[in-house]
Order: C-alpha cells, then sequence, then structure tokens
C-alpha cells in the first residue's frame, strides 16, 4: 500500500492543484500544494507518522483536521528566532518552502530512544511522580527529574529574542460573531441585515466552518458553495461589517470582553518583515454570538492511538477538502450516524471500506440500506479490541458485544490502513463557559449543551449548542443574529427564536460514550496529548479520587495545551462509570483561556523595547546624559545616579561629588520629586487631618517637614510642606511615591471629607527643581535671583519665596536634604535648562559639581535624614524611625493616630533607628545585614541594616540600622555576621555629621 | 524644546499653550467664564472652543482651560481676584503636559492601539472629552472634530505615547 507515491485524489477539493508548493518535514523534502494545510499535505505524501507522544513516546499519527489535533504537533522554522513549536500541523497553512520538524523524538521519529520509557510504563502510572520517585530523596533532583523533564515534553522554545512585530487593537461592535460556519455566517447576515456593527471571525483561512468539507450540499435549494460565495459577498459589501480571518477567539471575560488573535503572516512564504506577524483584538461586543461548532470524539479502545487511526469526520475533511486519500483500506469504527457518511464518501472516492462496526444495537435503515448499496459491511453490537501495526496501523480486531456491551470471546481481524473511529460530537462550548455560562448534560445527545444565560448579552448556535442538522443550524443561526441585533438595539427582534434541540436519542448525529473494553489488553488512550490511559483514570478512581477536579490534576487529563478538546468528556464518562454516577453529576472540569495557544508575543504587543514602560525624563535629562551621567531607575522615572569624570569610579565620584557639597557648592537634578499643589479654604484643615503634624499653624512662607501614616500607624510617605499662600500648600511626595500619595488623599477628600473645599492638584511636572547645595550657595544664587531677600533673617531654614532667577518666575525653597545650607529653586520645566546652565556658571569660581542621587543617599545619611521605603520599611512607627517629635501634640486625630496607641506599637522592644560604626572604619557593611547581640550568637537578631555608605566627609564607614530598642543601646557593640566573617560595630546615634545643625542654619 | 517634538502618520505636536485647573462650584465657573470671556461646559465630557483654547469637562468640579501661551500668563491672576470670596482652586499646570494631535480618516483606530475607549462618532462626537488610558500613560482625550483629536499628556510621558503612536501607525491598513 505503501508503494503510492501520491495519495491525491484526481479531483474536487478546494485546493489549487496547480500551485504546487514544495516544503520539508524532518529534512525531506515534499510537494503539497496552494491550500494544503501542513496535516493534508503530509497525507497526501503517505506521511502518517508525525510525532512521539508525550509520556511513552508512542508513535502517533494525525487524529484530526482542525484546531483539536492532539498529536500532530510540530515546530516550523524560518529561522533561528523564528522558531515556532507545538503549532498543530492540522492548522498550519502550507507555503512554499516551508520547514517543519518532529518533536519529542531521539534521534529519528521513525527510531526513537525514548520510546524504551514506554517498556517501563508499568512504573508510570497515573500520579507515578507522587509515587515511584520518591527514593531515595536526593535523587529527585539529580537524577529523576532532569531525565523526566528529558524524556517528556514538547518543542522547544526559541533561545534568540523575537524578531517579529505585534499589533494590538481594542475595538467595539454591536455583534461579535465568533465562527464562520454556517451558523455564524447566518447569525452575522442577519444581525448586519438589521443595521448592527457586526464583527465576525474564524480561526480558519477561509470562512465556511463544515461547508468547505462539504461544497455539494445542498442549502435551501442551491449548492453550498454558491450559498457560502453569496453570503460572503452580502457581507464583504457591507461597510458595518468586520471580517477577520485566520482569528481565534480564545478568551471571553466579564461583560462580552473577548479576545481575538489575528494571525496576519504565518501563511506567508515571504512576509514583509516589517509588518506585524499577528494582532491582539480586545473587542467589547455589545452582543456575542458563539457559533463555535462540535468536534468529534475518539472512541476509547485498546491501540486506538497508532499512526493510520484517525477521526471519521477528519478524514471527511481531507479527502473532501483538501483531495487526499488518508488510506486505502479502512475500517470504521462508530458508535454514531454521522461516520456513516465519511465512510460512504470515502469508499465512493476509491477508498475501500472494509467494514463499519457500530456499537449500537439499532441502527438507521436508511443508513444500513445505503451502506448495503455501497458494497459496505456492517457489525451491530461490535467493536475494536485491538490493533496491530508499529508506526502505522495494519490490522483490526473486531468483537461482537453482549447486550451489556461486555466483549462475547472471538474476534475477526480486519486487514486496513485507516482505523475511523466516532463517538458524536461534543459541542465547543468553551467560550460560553469561560463567560461563567452554565452548562447542562444533555441525555439523547450525550453531551453538555450550554443554558441560555438569563441576562448575559451572549447567545450560542448551531452545533456548539447540539444542533447538527444543517437546515436547523442555519435558521438557529439567523435566529440568534436576529436576537443579538435587536439586543443591541437593531431591528425589531422578530424571527428570534432559536431552534428547538433534538429530542430523542434516534436524531442522525447523537452519539455514546465509549467504554473501556472489560479485559482488554494494551493502552487505551483517552488523553492523546498527555498519554493518558483508561488505566490511569480507573487507578484515580480506586485510589479514591471523586471530583473530577482532582482525577484531572492527579492523571493530568485534560492538561495539554489542547485542554482536552478531544478526551474530556471521554474521560469524564469513564470517571462516571467508574464511581457508579451520572456523567451530569461528575460534572465537566473548568474550560480556560486560551482555546488555543496564544504567542507571547501578541500579548505583549506594541509593549517591549523603549515602549515596554513609559521611560520618564526630567527636563535636565538631555544635559546629564550629554555629561556622561550613569542612570537609575527611581519609579518610571530616569535620575542621574552620580557623574563620573574621565577616570572615575562609582566611588571616587560620589566621594568628589560629596566632598564638593560639604566644602563647596553642589548643584542636583530634584525635578522627579512628587509634587501636589493643595488648595482651597480648608486646605490646612484637610491637612491636619492626614498628617501627623500641624500645617493649620504653619506661617505663610514657612515650611515644614510632613509625615504621612498608614491607617494602622506605619509611615506611608514624608516630604516638604511649603504654605505659599494663606489657602495654598506646596505638597512635596517622595519620587515614588507620587501617585499613590495623591490618590492617598483624593481617596479621604472624596469620601471621608467630601464637604472640606480643598482640592489636589498634581504638579509633579509643572515645577523643574533644581537643588543647590553647600556652603557658597546662598552667594552664588543671590547674584541670580530677584524678588527675594537671601538673608538668613529674611529667608531661614524651611521657608519658601516667590521669586525671579534669570528673570524666570520660581517659587524659592530654603530647604536641604543634604545638611547643608541649601536651596531648592522650582521653575517651569521649559526654562530649568537655561537657569541650570546660569547657576553653573556662576558657581564655576566655587567649584560647583553636579551630583547624583548616590551622593544624596551619602549626604542624607551622614544626618541621619531616612528614606522611606529604605530605612522606614512600611513596618516603622514615627517613633521607631526616630521622627516621634513629629507628632503635633495637640491635634485631635490624624490618620493613623489610633493604632499608634496600641500596645505593639509601644512595646519597648520595637526596631528604632540607630547608627552603627564599624570597629574598623574601612569596612563598609553590606545593607539587609543582620544585627546580632553577642558575637556568634545564633539567637534572632536585633535588627538589620538598612542604609551604609563610606561617607566622605567622616573618612569612615556609616550605617544606619533598625535595632531592638536601638536608642537604649548607644555604646553597645553589635556583631555582624557575614559570609566571610563576623564584624563587630557599635551602636551610636544616627546623626554622624553636624549634629548641632549648625551648617544648615548657616 | 526639540526632545519634546513628536511627528508620525497623523500625528503631531501642538504649539505650548497656557493651561489652568479651576476646581470648584458653579458659581465659580459662572464667576470665571465671565472674568474670561470664555465658554464653560456644565455637560458632562464636553468640550466648549473658544478663540485659541478651550474648557473641558473633567469632572463635576474640576474644568481644565486652554488658553493661548501669552494670555495665560495673567489669566490666573485675572481669575484670582474674580474668584475672590468663593471657594475655588486655581492651579497652573501651564507645562505640566503637552498637547498632541492626531489626525485623519484613521485617527480612532490609530489611537485604539492603546486607548480601549469606543470613538464611534455617535458615540463620542466632535466635542466630547474625557480622561482616560492610551497604553500605559494617563491622557486627556478631545475630539476637536470627527478626524482630529487633541490629547493632553503629562510631558514626562509624551516620547512614550508619541512613540507608540507611530509604533501602531505602520500597522494601520495601507500604512507603510
Amino acid at each position: 500500500m505503501s508503494a503510492r507515491i501520491s495519495w491525491r485524489t484526481a479531483a474536487g477539493g478546494l485546493i489549487h492543484r496547480d500551485r504546487r508548493l514544495r516544503f520539508r518535514f524532518d529534512g525531506r523534502t515534499l510537494t503539497g500544494v496552494q491550500g494544503d494545510t501542513l496535516a493534508s499535505a503530509l497525507l497526501a505524501n503517505g506521511v502518517h507518522l508525525v510525532g512521539r507522544s508525550f509520556k511513552y513516546h508512542r508513535p502517533r499519527g494525525i487524529l484530526a483536521a482542525g484546531a483539536e489535533e492532539p498529536n500532530a504537533l510540530v515546530t516550523v522554522r524560518r529561522d533561528a528566532a523564528r522558531c515556532t513549536p507545538n503549532l498543530r500541523a492540522t492548522q498550519v497553512e502550507l507555503y512554499e518552502g516551508l520547514q517543519a520538524v518532529s518533536q519529542n523524538r531521539w534521534p529519528s521519529l521513525r527510531v526513537d530512544a525514548g520510546a524504551l520509557g514506554g517498556l517501563l510504563a508499568g512504573f508510570l502510572p497515573a500520579g507515578f511522580y507522587y509515587k515511584t520517585f520518591m527514593w531515595p530523596r536526593r535523587a529527585w533532583t539529580a537524577c529523576y527529574e532532569p531525565l523526566i523533564r528529558a524524556a517528556a515534553g514538547l518543542g522547544r522554545a526559541p533561545e534568540h529574542p523575537d524578531p517579529d512585530r505585534y499589533a494590538q487593537r481594542y475595538a467595539h461592535c454591536d455583534v461579535l460573531v465568533v465562527g464562520a460556519g454556517p451558523a455564524g455566517l447566518a447569525a452575522a447576515t442577519a444581525a448586519a441585515q438589521r443595521g448592527a456593527r457586526v464583527m465576525l471571525c474564524d480561526e480558519q483561512a477561509d470562512f465556511g466552518g463544515s461547508l468547505l468539507s462539504d461544497a455539494e450540499a445542498l442549502i435551501e435549494g442551491q449548492p453550498a458553495t454558491a450559498w457560502l460565495a453569496e453570503t460572503l459577498s452580502e457581507l464583504q459589501g457591507n461597510e458595518r461589517v468586520t471580517l477577520l480571518a485566520r482569528t481565534s477567539a480564545f478568551g471571553c471575560s466579564p461583560h462580552n470582553w473577548i479576545a481575538l488573535n489575528e494571525r496576519l503572516t504565518d501563511h506567508l512564504a515571504n512576509a514583509d518583515p516589517a509588518s506585524a506577524r499577528e494582532r491582539l483584538w480586545q473587542v467589547r461586543a455589545q452582543q456575542l454570538v458563539i457559533a463555535t461548532g462540535a468536534i468529534e470524539r475518539p472512541l476509547v479502545f485498546p491501540g486506538n492511538d497508532r499512526p493510520g487511526i484517525m477521526l471519521a469526520g477528519a478524514a471527511r475533511t481531507y479527502l473532501r477538502r483538501y483531495g487526499v486519500l488518508p488510506g486505502a483500506r479502512a475500517v470504521l469504527a462508530t458508535a454514531c450516524d454521522a461516520a456513516y457518511r465519511c465512510a460512504f464518501d470515502l469508499q465512493a472516492a476509491g477508498v475501500r471500506v472494509a467494514l463499519i462496526a457500530d456499537v449500537r444495537a439499532q441502527i438507521n435503515e436508511a443508513l444500513q440500506s445505503e451502506a448495503q448499496r455501497s458494497g459496505i459491511a456492517v457489525m451491530t453490537q461490535a467493536t475494536v479490541m485491538a490493533t496491530h501495526g508499529r508506526t502505522r496501523v495494519r490490522a483490526a480486531d473486531i468483537v461482537r458485544l453482549d447486550g451489556n456491551r461486555k466483549p462475547l470471546p472471538g474476534a475477526r481481524r480486519e486487514v486496513c490502513d485507516l482505523l475511523l473511529m466516532s463517538g458524536g460530537y461534543t459541542p465547543s462550548v468553551h467560550l460560553h463557559s469561560q463567560s461563567r455560562g452554565a452548562l447542562a448534560w444533555n441525555e439523547p445527545l450525550q453531551c453538555f449543551v450550554p443554558v441560555p444565560p438569563a441576562y448575559a448579552p451572549l447567545r450560542s448556535a448551531g452545533a456548539c449548542r447540539g444542533l447538527f442538522e444543517r437546515a436547523a443550524v442555519i435558521r438557529d443561526g439567523r435566529a440568534a443574529g436576529a436576537d443579538a441585533a435587536h439586543a443591541a438595539g437593531h431591528g425589531d427582534g422578530s424571527d428570534n427564536a432559536p431552534a428547538a434541540l433534538p429530542t430523542s436519542g434516534g436524531d442522525a448525529y447523537a452519539g455514546a460514550l465509549p467504554q473501556p473494553v472489560p479485559g482488554a489488553q494494551g493502552k487505551a488512550i483517552v488523553d492523546w496529548q498527555n498519554d493518558v490511559t483508561v488505566a490511569d483514570l480507573s487507578l484515580a478512581a480506586r485510589e479514591g479520587f471523586r471530583s473530577i477536579e482532582h482525577v484531572k490534576r492527579y492523571t493530568t487529563t485534560g492538561m495539554a495545551t489542547d485542554q482536552g478538546k478531544t478526551s474530556n468528556l471521554n474521560a469524564l464518562g469513564i470517571v462516571a462509570q467508574q464511581l457508579a454516577q451520572p456523567v451530569a453529576d461528575v460534572g465537566l472540569t473548568t474550560f480556560r483561556m486560551p482555546y488555543t495557544p496564544v504567542t507571547f508575543g501578541s500579548f505583549a504587543g506594541y509593549a517591549r523595547a523603549s515602549l515596554f514602560d513609559p521611560v520618564r525624563t526630567t527636563a535636565l535629562h538631555p544635559w546629564a546624559e550629554q555629561a556622561g551621567a550613569v542612570f537609575e531607575d527611581v519609579g518610571a522615572w530616569k535620575r542621574a545616579r552620580y557623574l563620573p569624570r574621565a577616570g572615575e569610579d562609582m566611588d571616587a565620584s560620589v566621594e568628589r561629588e560629596c566632598l564638593a557639597v560639604r566644602r563647596q557648592l553642589g548643584l542636583f537634578d530634584a525635578s522627579t520629586l512628587g509634587k501636589i499643589e493643595v488648595v482651597g479654604p480648608d486646605a490646612a484643615a484637610f491637612l491636619d487631618r492626614m498628617y501627623v503634624n500641624s500645617f493649620s499653624s504653619l506661617a505663610v512662607g514657612r515650611c515644614r517637614y510632613g509625615l504621612l501614616l498608614r491607617e494602622d500607624g506605619f509611615i506611608f510617605d514624608d516630604g516638604v510642606i511649603a504654605r505659599v499662600a494663606e489657602d495654598r500648600f506646596h505638597v512635596t511626595t517622595t519620587t515614588g511615591g507620587a501617585a499613590r500619595v495623591l490618590a492617598w488623599l483624593e481617596d479621604y477628600l472624596q469620601t471621608q471629607w467630601p464637604e472640606l473645599q480643598a482640592w489636589l492638584t498634581s504638579t509633579t511636572e509643572q515645577w523643574a527643581v533644581l537643588a543647590l547645595q553647600g556652603p557658597c550657595s546662598r552667594q552664588v544664587l543671590g547674584d541670580l535671583i530677584d524678588g527675594a531677600d537671601l538673608s538668613p533673617s529674611a529667608l531661614p531654614h524651611m521657608s519658601v519665596a516667590h521669586a525671579r532667577i534669570c528673570g524666570v518666575p520660581a517659587r524659592l525653597f530654603r530647604v536641604s536634604f543634604t545638611g547643608e545650607l541649601g536651596f531648592e529653586i522650582n521653575v517651569p520645566p521649559e526654562q530649568a535648562r537655561a537657569v541650570w546652565d546660569a547657576i553653573l556658571q556662576a558657581g564655576q569660581p566655587h567649584g560647583i559639581t553636579v551630583y547624583g542621587t548616590e551622593t544624596m543617599h551619602v549626604l542624607r545619611a551622614e544626618k541621619g535624614y531616612v528614606i522611606v521605603g529604605q530605612d522606614a520599611d512600611g513596618t516603622s512607627t514615627p517613633q521607631d524611625a526616630g521622627l516621634g517629635w513629629l507628632i503635633g501634640k495637640n491635634k485631635p486625630d490624624f490618620v493613623g493616630k489610633r493604632s499608634l496607641q496600641r500596645p505593639a506599637m509601644l512595646a519597648k522592644d520595637r526596631r528604632q533607628l540607630v547608627g552603627l560604626l564599624t570597629l574598623d572604619p574601612t569596612v563598609v557593611l553590606d545593607e539587609g545585614s543582620q544585627v546580632m547581640a553577642q558575637s556568634r550568637s545564633r539567637s534572632r537578631p536585633l535588627g538589620h541594616v538598612t542604609s551604609s555608605y563610606r561617607s566622605p566627609a567622616l573618612g569612615r564607614s556609616i550605617a544606619l540600622a533598625m535595632v531592638g530598642a536601638g536608642r537604649a543601646r548607644h555604646g553597645d557593640t553589635v556583631y555582624l555576621p557575614t559570609l566571610q566573617a563576623e564584624i563587630p560595630a557599635q551602636v551610636v546615634a544616627p546623626v554622624f555629621y553636624d549634629s548641632a545643625g549648625e551648617r544648615l542654619n548657616a | 524644546m526639540p526632545e519634546l517634538s513628536f511627528a508620525g502618520p497623523g500625528v503631531r505636536t501642538l504649539p505650548p499653550a497656557a493651561r489652568l485647573v479651576l476646581r470648584g462650584a458653579l458659581a465659580v465657573r459662572t464667576a470665571a467664564a465671565r472674568a474670561l470671556n470664555i465658554s464653560i461646559p456644565e455637560q458632562a465630557c464636553r468640550a466648549l472652543d473658544h478663540a485659541g483654547g478651550a474648557a473641558l469637562w473633567l469632572g463635576p468640579d474640576e474644568r481644565l482651560l486652554l488658553l493661548p501661551r501669552a494670555e495665560g500668563l495673567t489669566a490666573a491672576d485675572t481669575l484670582e481676584s474674580a474668584l475672590r470670596g468663593l471657594p475655588h482652586a486655581v492651579v497652573d499646570v501651564s507645562q505640566r503636559q503637552i498637547a498632541l494631535a492626531v489626525s485623519g480618516a484613521q485617527a480612532p483606530a490609530l489611537l485604539n492601539a492603546g486607548c480601549p475607549l469606543n470613538l464611534d462618532l455617535q458615540l463620542f462626537p466632535a466635542g466630547a472629552c474625557t480622561r482616560t488610558v492610551f497604553a500605559k500613560a494617563e491622557i486627556v482625550l478631545w475630539r476637536r472634530r470627527s478626524d482630529e483629536f487633541h490629547l493632553e499628556v503629562w510631558r514626562s510621558f509624551a516620547a512614550y505615547v508619541a512613540g507608540y503612536l507611530s509604533e501602531a501607525a505602520r500597522d494601520l491598513p495601507g500604512a507603510a
């Protein structure tokens, strides 16, 4: 049989026979035609063996013809970076030069060393990793896990960055129709005719669904192809209709928020690298019509997974849509009527159908007589007991069943190279279920069907709700489209009654759940992709698993990349039988997104490289870049960390910058500081309620350091607040806290005290902030300022003035985060660079030095100023951080006040901010080091180091730490263990430099 | 400010403007409109154009006033005098943000690359405005005309928004 070179029919199908395409599979060059999928092209070349199974490395062939394919997973490679694993060959459109390789085999598909694992199958039962490989314990990480990982698995992810582009788009429509089979096309047409804005998507390249394998069928008197062409041309001609081919609806979120993945270039031989490969659509549909069809169920019998064993409907699709004969001699095992049509078509096309084995006792007389006319033998109450063949099925053993479907002795061996099976159809209820829609077991149809939701704006139509007869499907689609349009405000809502579901099991498409054959030998596969067998499910039931969700996780059935599209219902039937419970009571596992795998690129979209996240820069960023600054990320901001001169490393640069500020003059870009303008007659009252300290008592023109607590009493944020007018405060926050502080304040204002007449406006970016710090700052600034007196009496530490600098209106703060005399000059960002340049020039005689955030950190640590989020970490009270003195003693209340009175907050042994001086002044502690009370102690640490630097001003190392009862330990020696040694340090007060504050107040 | 100048298919930077946030009750808006000789919208999510500027409804007690840059210098002072005695807030945010124009027949599609709003002309007609998001940035979106949108973007997010728009513009139908 395999001597044949081409298995292509002489005519028929929707392929372009004259457009031949060469492609490679596992290094072999083969030929297909335009219109083929990789699967149909492989079958046309007589290639059935396409993969090895996940666990046992069993040879596998093509089972299906669509998204449900569990076996034929391939890697399609364009280059080292454009290499996509785990694609279903049934969905890969063929193009000239396509290169595909099979997966999970070594050294080759035909000879696979991993198949030896099949001999060890007895050691790999359900949950084997919980049992077999438990001893010895160490062997799991050293030996078992690496071996299992190497043996099991799918394709390899590419190791290079993805060079492709991915587009994203939000969209809205009145009616989204998912699936462009007969039901979906009818629904879209009906909705569009009523004036609705319609989107129609289908995962395939061509619209038509089941009609594509049934071109000769008659629809309302005309051939399906003509009906299809007419319908499509009507939809294409309507500008309110968007048609999306190659687009999978893979997820349905609340309120009809539906995710679609459109594949734009994967089908092209030479895609333009500039164009996007995929587009993620996020659609908010007012109304949704789900028309996703149904998936054929395999039968479960021993040896049901050899290459050449195929779903009956898939064989019919290969024949009629792709003009491919999937074999020469076929046997059909069925539990439903639908499969007979496949047998007749194959027989007519020249495949010898040797036998139909039907598990049912009664079958439709019309079918029986048609089989007779076609010369096909039919055995009722019969099924497959075993199969033969290694890399392709050679024969099937057929047995008769008694009234209880138990096999009778004696088997008939039928030679065949194609074994077809059909257990009926399972409606694709994935999207309905993802929308939280309920499912109901339908006994006559032997499947779950969607329960129409009472209120949700969605409905199922056609085969996905259990309708299989084509005229009813189209009627149902039209009704769903009309109903959806009406619900979205279009049309009068007539003709919107859904078609009735069949009520009897005699319906032509009713299936029966397959049963395990008692006493049968060999593996009866339930889940092809995860290699789960009837024995595994039975074992799980015997071991006490009752919930189908637990059985799923224990056996991994339905957990592969196909999410059990072909296996879930069969697994359920077997578990129900084992538990002696009705299927409906056992229930289904959750249907999860995505329906089929989606590339990471599609989710990422434009959010990569420079567009991954906004990169916020200040007006002075270009200057810093030119000056060779090294930047660090603070929130979304880029901040200059240090500005090294030629030959300097970070330590040298920071040392120079620190000394310049302490001795002469430093300039710093503090623009990222969060700023909020709080304005209104109640502005002071509002701040009093939010901050621990009082602001109503703050005089206009003065500043106060404010501390904000959460309701639990822990420090939330801090910043200097200036009263720039009676009813106007300029509030600053930490750089990283700006957005959350604004939201937090706004929340209180709107929900707790809406009666307060105060308003908040973010001004972070309205002001660039230039911090001029150092003993020479007043002198230099004085020459540039108009309209303000900088003398200590007129503008003392913690005050603010309106002034002009270089002619630019400015808010001039006399504040310091360095401990030196200093000013923070707030100017609008468009003028910031000019002011910056002027200050640099004026400061030149005084050795002005631009410093970065690292120097800012060292200088503030020398002064013991805490950084919220570093020294105070979300478990620190004001008292812990040494800031208890800030709390307004006379304030009746503020956010967090009550929490501060809780006993735990007053405990004596709470961690408190202290300074640490290592006994060896050259040793710089690691931040995060643990602080121990005794040398070589193994008891609980007293605390940890929060900030640690070399202090150029002091010529030694310094550190801040949070230490239990730390303020009572000043003078004690503590020990900080490291991997290498133990470092002794003395506990001191946390202010290392100018503790009297003389420099600050100069 | 060359680093804040963006242009792409249908995207351009608008000239500097003065911007004032006006907060307060109806009496504040009435007095402010009279003082500046402009119209201030009372309808939610609507903007009213005036010579060289506009007033945008951003919240029940919040309006964003856009004025020519030259007028902005005095407008805040004019408002403060006109609103004396009325509880209010006027905050100058002229340089907090910049404005981009996105125009052309494909402008809604381009904006929908990052903005989840339904920009159907019936639902978001000319004159509509709202605070919304564009990808990971907050923006104020105002439809000046059916095929022209005005975006207010905080200055440090402007490069991101403009970069995102120009990248997304490559995927519009007919893009080169």
